[in-house]
């Protein structure tokens, strides 16, 4: 299977069954659990001030439960209305917002000592429709300059996602310096195919080179998590005999059957129908 | 779950809205008081943040008269509780906010503001 995020806009993408199977799967649970306290040691927030965060792509709350019990306050937004009902089912403390990123924020200027994003940036990598506003470049530039100004000075976003190739992670971190963002790319276990992990942490002031981009992980504990990715694969994927399962297709159909279907329940923000729905996607590059 | 110390920060997001846009009018709301954890030191750290008469005039609204109209200077327990009760007890589940520019609308359900803009309200 391709990359979720070649398949199906994200709020379709994660509709009600996957947002649960999602959620619900240990394996996954504790991959997102352990790239959420790596991000927040990557933020290294002042230790005795209790922090405000905002959590992008917050989805199911798997990131936000651990905001909760580490003791912050926090905010989350997603684009997926159903990762947002699990997050309510979870009882997570944070405020959710139905939002997408690529349209920017309203937060007032300063609002969040920090954000964290886990696997969500490689979203923004694909163009919904034709609409201008809808290209990549576009949608990157108004979530970065919103982003820079909702965050207090100085504070730091940390990003773990997963680029498909150099281009795109020079895209990205083009746009977010424009946007008047300082720091660069962190890679964790770098040699590991399966371990290798890429965060962006973007600093916000802090002048001077005061900040300075941190050295990302390496040695064996890579190992360790090389096996961890490997078997998640294996599980999520394959049968014992090694054949694939619960492989949907996910078509034009399927997406105008969702889409009637979110409308019906409810869901207005459901995006318009145009002809590009359901064509292929591809990254920008 | 959008708690008064969210919308405090909120501003309308629409295209070329820019000033006036703060603070979303709340209409047609349901609220529910949820009890938080008494946290002085996050309270503290956070008051620098706040538009005072934004946060005073929506707690009135909402039927909450326990805060000043001047933010005080002299910093107490009583006031850090009643700030605490407004700022993270006080959840609104079902309602609009209206941005006072443009008014756009900003329904609430389920205590999640959909803050999705169509097409043409994109910046
Ligand atoms: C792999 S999940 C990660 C969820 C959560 N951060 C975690 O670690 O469990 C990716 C999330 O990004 C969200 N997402 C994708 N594109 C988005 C956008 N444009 N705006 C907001 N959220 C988006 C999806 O809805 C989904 O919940
Ligand atoms: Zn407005």
């Amino acid at each position: 299977m391709s990359r979720p995020e070649l398949q199906a806009p994200p709020e379709i993408y994660y509709g009600d069954t996957e947002a649960k199977k999602y959620t619900q799967n240990t394996r996954n649970q504790q991959i997102q659990a352990d790239m959420t306290y790596r991000a927040l040691e990557l933020l290294s927030l002042p230790e005795d001030e209790p922090a405000f965060l905002l959590d992008i792509g917050c989805g199911s709350g798997l990131s936000g439960e651990i905001l909760d019990e580490e003791g912050y306050m926090w905010a989350g937004v997603d684009i997926a209305p159903s990762m947002l009902e699990v997050a309510l089912e979870r009882e997570v403390e944070g405020d959710l917002f139905l939002q997408d990123i690529g349209q920017g924020f309203g937060f007032r200027p300063g609002s969040f000592d920090g954000a964290i994003s886990i696997s969500v940036l490689q979203w923004l990598l694909n163009a919904e429709t034709s609409h201008p506003t809808s290209s990549p470049p576009h949608r990157l530039n108004r979530f970065f300059t919103t982003l820079h100004s909702a965050l207090k000075n100085p504070s730091r976003a940390v990003f773990q996602f997963y680029p498909s190739s150099d281009d795109q992670i020079q895209l990205i971190t083009s746009i977010a310096q424009k946007a008047g963002f300082g720091g660069g790319i962190v890679v964790d276990y770098p040699n590991s195919n399966k371990a290798r992990k890429v965060f962006l942490c973007l600093f916000v002031g802090g002048g001077g080179g005061q900040q300075q981009v941190p050295k990302g992980l390496d040695g064996e504990e890579g190992e360790d998590s090389k096996a961890r990715f490997e078997n998640r694969r294996q599980k999520t994927t394959k049968d014992k005999n090694g054949k694939r399962k619960n492989v949907k297709v996910i078509d034009r159909d399927w997406i105008l059957k969702k889409k009637e279907l979110y409308r019906k329940r409810g869901k207005e923000s459901v995006p318009r129908d145009s002809k590009f729905t359901g064509r292929k996607r591809r990254p920008v590059f | 779950m959008v708690r008064l110390i969210t919308h405090n920060l909120l501003a309308c997001h629409a295209k070329g809205c820019t000033s006036n846009n703060f603070p979303l009018a709340f209409s047609n709301v349901q609220i529910e008081i949820r009890e938080a954890e008494f946290n002085p030191e996050f309270l503290k750290n956070f008051i620098p943040k706040i538009e005072w008469k934004a946060l005073v005039d929506t707690a009135r609204q909402l039927g909450d008269t326990s805060l000043p109209l001047e933010q005080p200077e002299m910093i107490d327990d009583d006031f850090l509780k009643n700030l605490h009760h407004v700022l993270l007890e006080t959840h609104v589940e079902e309602g609009v906010m209206t941005c006072p520019n443009c008014k756009h609308e900003y329904p609430i359900s389920n205590g999640i503001p959909n803050m999705l803009l169509a097409e043409h309200e994109i910046g």
